[in-house]
């Protein structure tokens, strides 16, 4: 079998004294879209955050593309990495906020293309002439110059994707990117992350569409409290929980 | 519920009684009297002495002076701009070492008087005669006197930036702190390393926090820079005090340095509005009007129908 693109073994953080997540196990194959389903406070997006080491695990291991976040393993002890070597490994993965966080002193051009200059040393003209073509991808060829604050919800997701896409990273991490749109505006990032997911990108979407992650996903996991409490298959979870608090929640969300 | 059609029926302009403000005509007149008092000394005292004033205006050592004002006021704010921004990054810095290295600097520069501070670099080769480059408790390369070294101007520099570079950390500080955290976790996201994330992210949307009080301490330090008068170097007070004692014309020399503060901080008050104006560009609250846009507006638009609340409250 092939190395999985994420594989957590009881990951578990705390804040404190309050433990968030409490032994997380899970895998996502390469080309996997694996949509992480729960009730707020449940610790999907701590462990989104986990993954790309914004949050340092307590305990447990967690590995992408077969290495471990944030640390090295040598004679049997862990060793912190350097924040070089960090921040290298932040680039092979790409992150989609529920609030956007697009650069606002930057126009929708400006914030595709200034990261794999600055980051990746890339040739300008390189990193600009696929800036200009991931803003068409997602529909935004007309927007270039505009800034983040001329843009709608949606629009500013589409470039905050765009934004990601541009570091070509190998697993893309979505952070409930619907939750702070207006309804009318959720099909058109849903849409443009369809397309990834059609084109064999390795996905991590903490969401409460639950349309989209029947449709789109490949596993869905269900989390409550800090632990997983179930998953499958979408449309087989969806339809047939085998969990009082799986059954619960989604007699709320459908 | 049934929406009925006004049209035609647009109803009259409200033309009410303006409320009456007796409070505000009492206040005036008391006022008055007082300007009129004002004027009258000013005008009748001849101790005040405007012609001196008027005489040392434009002589030749208090122009000489207020360059020297202007010069020493602008590198020493470089100076403090500069030393503020590294000091502020390394108080938010992970390492504790800088953060801690950054946070004495400012307890101590912001903790004692700039006065004393002034006269202490003025005073160091009191101190340490000799400044040389070399081996810590080793061998000594090269080797300056204090005297030579540190002159009016660079212990004027030395006072006046240091000191500022402890309060415009703080000002730096704040503004980087109101930058919203998830533009830090969206540069981190990218792979962007604290370096450039400061330049590139964080730094410019601090801007518009950072700019107004960068102004007012501007016009701060165009004041303080009096103090230098402690260390002889000629800028515009100290050579009005040196006017002063030769002619025993103190007062007018103090009126005339005030007039010259006057019109160099109000140059720099317009200025200072023009580049927040120009920083605020592409937040969500609209421009202040420039003076012109505000004379004019009011030449074009006497009376305007007024927006119809029932349409404002939409959104």
């Amino acid at each position: 079998m092939a190395e999985p693109m994420v594989r957590a073994e009881a990951v578990h953080k705390r804040y404190g004294l309050v433990e968030v997540l409490k032994g997380i196990t899970l895998q996502v194959a390469p080309r996997e879209v694996m949509c992480l389903l729960g009730p707020s406070g449940s610790g999907k997006s701590t462990f989104l955050r986990c993954v790309n080491h914004l949050e340092k695990i307590n305990s447990g291991r967690l590995y992408v593309d077969g290495a471990l976040v944030g640390y090295e393993e040598r004679g049997g002890r862990l060793h912190e990495l350097p924040e070089r070597e960090v921040c290298r490994r932040r680039t092979e993965i790409g992150m989609v906020f529920q609030r956007f966080n697009l650069f606002p002193h930057m126009t929708a051009f400006e914030n595709v293309a200034v990261a794999p200059v600055l980051v990746k040393k890339e040739p300008k003209a390189e990193a600009e002439r696929r800036a200009q073509a991931l803003l068409q991808r997602v529909g935004l060829s007309t927007k270039v110059d505009a800034y983040p604050n001329q843009l709608s919800g949606g629009q500013q997701q589409r470039v905050a994707i765009a934004r990601a896409l541009a570091m070509q990273p190998k697993l893309m991490l979505f952070d409930e990117p619907t939750s702070a749109l207006d309804p009318e505006l959720v099909g058109e990032v849903l849409d443009v992350m369809r397309g990834l997911a059609e084109e064999g990108m390795t996905m991590i979407v903490v969401t409460h569409e639950i349309g989209f992650a029947r449709e789109v996903g490949d596993t869905l996991v269900f989390m409550d409290e800090g632990v997983v409490v179930e998953q499958g298959a979408p449309r087989e979870v969806i339809a047939n929980p085998q969990h009082e608090r799986t059954k619960a929640f989604l007699s709320k969300v459908l | 519920m049934t929406i009925e059609s006004d049209e035609g029926h647009r109803p009259d302009e409200i033309r009410a009684v303006p409320l009456r403000h007796p409070g505000r005509w009492a206040a005036t007149a008391a006022l008055l009297v007082l300007a009129a008092m004002l004027v009258h000394d000013a005008v009748t005292n001849p101790r005040f002495g405007w012609g001196a004033v008027g005489t040392y205006f434009f002589a030749s050592p208090v122009v000489s002076g207020v360059e020297k004002t202007l010069e020493l006021t602008f590198i020493a704010m470089v100076v403090g701009v500069v030393l503020g921004v590294v000091f502020a990054v390394m108080r938010l810095s992970p390492n504790p070492i800088l953060s801690g290295a950054a946070w004495l600097y400012i307890w101590f520069f912001r903790g004692t008087p700039v006065y004393v501070q002034l006269l202490f670099w003025y005073v160091i080769s009191a101190l340490q005669p000799t400044i040389s480059l070399g081996i810590p408790f080793g061998p000594e390369f090269v080797t300056w006197s204090s005297n030579s070294l540190v002159t009016p101007l660079v212990a004027a520099i030395l006072g006046f930036g240091l000191n500022e570079g402890a309060y415009y950390a703080e000002i730096v500080r704040a503004g980087i702190l109101a930058v919203d955290h998830g533009q830090f976790e969206a540069a981190q996201s990218l792979g962007m390393r604290r370096p450039a994330l400061m330049r590139r992210i964080v730094l410019p949307q601090a801007m518009r926090v950072i700019v107004p009080p960068t102004g007012n301490e501007t016009i701060s330090m165009l004041k303080t820079t009096s103090l230098a008068v402690a260390v002889t170097y000629p800028e515009l007070f100290d050579q009005a005090q040196n006017i002063a004692t030769r002619t025993y014309e103190v007062i007018p020399l103090y009126i005339m340095a005030s007039f010259w503060y006057l019109l160099m901080t109000t140059v720099l008050t317009f200025g200072q509005f023009y580049i927040e104006r120009y920083y605020a560009r592409g937040s969500s609250y609209s421009l202040p009007l420039t003076p012109i846009q505000r004379i004019r507006r009011n030449l074009t638009t006497l009376r305007r129908i007024p927006f119809s609340p029932s349409t404002a409250g939409d959104s």
